[in-house]
């Protein structure tokens, strides 16, 4: 059995000690390019599936802050997520800026998440499971920490927005904003 | 076999056309051999049936969701909408709507079944894991198609059905977010995301069907299991012709199952569904309580019950990951349950836990639920992990009987 598979293989290849490394070493060149190639050709595929450019070119949003009142949340919406602008009352600054960095189970101040610290601006999506926590209506549960609390899994937001209690990872996001007039902020 | 059938080929004896055709390419040959001589353990049970039941299922699945999307707008200005119209305006849309929806239910409650005859009767063990493994493969399929379909109606329930499952991957360290991002197509769930999962939901049964051809090529290399789950290949007297056999016993199963399936689309077709998911999907409100379907709450029980997110997204993968395994974590040489007195026990108590499992993950997680749902999810773990091998190694099996004959005539003599 072996003496002729080798017989066949070797079959019509004088000196084919030297054949054989050549056309091995064509074989995988070619396997190597034709892998490369097939791998350069896959590339728009998988890219055509990441943002378009007309998604990208809706990622700013203005927003009027003038008429929200002290203690008022208000929803706005960019890149098709809420963002939470909070009106924070001088208690609820107090309380976000007192809490001991080392009972956060993701530690971040509160000085360096507000620009201004009456204003919170922040993703209103859970880093859990991308829920939309509550607390921005009258009456809706605020959580155990007076920010915003998670129906899906029960994740507590202090009033800073970050993480004190449940399975979510990370603090409440902060997108990039910036106050190009007093009562106007930019989103994005 | 019968007299009009040529009993080499099984084709109808004096047809030239099918003969002049088998000869070039011997389709008649081969669906003969796998569908009619196929030999069969004369001794399966009715918990046989739901192999072939599944593949009649997966059929009219694909055939009601080719007619749904003849009706179906893929955008996120217009799905809500053409649902409620395929609903209200379309010829017997209505019908055609419920029997898909229900179907889902149905193919998951078939493949459930079949799944726990094979864990019963140690179908998964040699020669037949990669039999197990397609089967595996085929549910993971199955679960994705059903994830993406749920999504199209965009109600309330299947955008944040989308954005919770999408979510999970975010807890991959590093690339998690550009790989969300990637999912969506944008930011967050939206009208990009809602293109690709109808693309993919047509795509995804088609590869089902591929993948149960193979599931049926590695099936019939070494047969069917059996309720003894012994070899019948040694003896000969074992085997009976699949057909008329068991077509006849699959169509009389597929009769009963078709009565309960129709009880569904016509007296309660909404009964597995959520009535949230009529109200159109709306970014900006999560509906107070978010629930998959039934038939993923077992894994989205294991999910909620650890409170870490990317150890939860592993322990909920993982539960379908570790079925892979099964073949070597369960290494007793007798694959039947009828035969191992304390694997049988270990099976019940595994299926009472998934269905605990189950009825966790439709509960709010917290108190008393959350704590059953550790337990259950524990429990589950232990089962594959710690269990099944010590008892595979310690436990005394009862004899196995030679044949399928062997205990009949047996008891016959006494």
């Amino acid at each position: 059995m072996s003496e002729s598979a080798h017989a066949s293989a070797t079959h019509g290849q004088p000196g084919h000690g030297e054949g054989e490394t050549r056309r091995d070493f064509l074989a995988l060149a070619a396997t190597a390019f034709a892998g490369a190639g097939a791998a350069c050709a896959l590339w728009p595929f998988i890219d055509s599936m990441n943002p378009a450019a007309d998604t990208l070119a809706l990622s700013t949003t203005d927003v009027d802050i003038s008429p929200i009142a002290e203690g008022m949340r208000i929803t706005v919406k960019w890149r098709g997520k809420p963002v939470f602008i909070d009106h924070r009352n001088k208690e609820q600054i107090d309380q976000a800026r007192s809490v001991n960095l080392s009972e956060l189970p993701d530690p971040a101040k509160d000085e360096d998440r507000a620009q201004k610290a009456e204003w919170l601006v922040m993703v209103g999506v859970c880093t859990h499971l991308g829920c939309i926590p509550n607390g921005q209506k009258q009456g809706e549960p605020r959580g155990d920490f007076g920010g915003w609390f998670c129906p899906c899994h029960g994740s507590h937001y202090d009033t800073s927005g970050r993480i004190r209690r449940g399975p979510a990872p990370r603090n409440l996001d902060v997108p990039p904003y910036k106050f190009t007039t007093d009562t106007t902020v930019s989103i994005g | 076999m019968s007299t009009s059938s040529n009993p080499a080929t099984g084709a109808p004896k004096k047809n030239g056309i099918v003969e002049w055709i088998d000869y070039r390419l011997p389709i008649f040959t081969f669906m003969n051999h796998e569908l009619r001589e196929y030999p069969t353990p004369k001794n399966l049970n009715y918990w046989w049936n739901f192999g072939s039941l599944a593949g009649i299922v997966l059929v009219v699945m694909i055939l009601s969701g080719i007619f749904l999307a003849m009706n179906y707008t893929a955008h996120v200005d217009h799905a809500f909408v053409s649902v409620e119209r395929i609903m209200r305006d379309v010829n017997y849309g209505w019908l055609i709507r419920y029997i898909h929806m229900n179907g889902a239910s149905m193919f998951f409650l078939v493949v459930y079944i079949h799944i726990f005859r094979g864990l019963y009767y140690g179908s998964y063990k040699p020669p037949r894991e990669l039999l197990w493994w397609l089967g595996l493969v085929i549910l993971i399929l199955m679960m994705a198609t059903a994830f993406l379909g749920y999504v199209l109606p965009w109600g309330q329930m299947s955008f944040w059905g989308a954005t919770v499952i999408t979510n999970l991957f975010s807890a991959i360290p590093l690339v998690g977010e550009p790989i969300v991002t990637w999912l969506w197509g944008g930011f967050s769930v939206d009208n990009p995301t809602l293109n690709r999962f109808f693309s993919l939901h047509y795509l995804l049964p088609f590869v089902i069907v591929g993948v149960v051809m193979l599931h049926l090529v590695a099936l019939h290399t070494h047969g069917s299991n059996n309720p003894l789950g012994i070899d019948t290949k040694k003896n000969p007297k074992d085997s009976i012709p699949f057909h008329p056999y068991y077509t006849v016993k699959d169509m009389f199963g597929l009769g009963v199952f078709l009565v309960i399936y129709a009880a569904f689309v016509f007296f309660a077709p909404n009964f597995f569904g959520e009535p949230v998911n009529y109200v159109p999907a709306n970014p900006l409100q999560t509906p107070s309580e978010i629930v998959p379907e039934w038939y993923l709450l077992p894994f989205y029980a294991i999910l909620r019950s650890i409170p870490d997110k990317l150890a939860g997204v592993i322990a909920m993968f993982g539960a379908i990951f570790i079925l892979f395994l099964l073949p070597w974590l369960d290494s007793s040489k007798v694959r039947s349950a009828t035969f191992r007195p304390i694997y049988k026990q270990l099976f019940w108590i595994f299926l009472v836990d998934c269905i605990v499992l189950g009825w966790a993950g439709a509960q709010h997680p917290e108190g008393a639920p959350l704590l059953i749902g550790r337990l259950a999810t524990a429990y589950y773990f232990l089962h594959f992990i710690v269990l099944l091998p010590l008892v595979s190694k310690f436990e005394k099996p009862r004899a196995l009987p030679e044949s399928i004959s062997t205990p009949v005539l047996k008891t016959e003599k006494a």
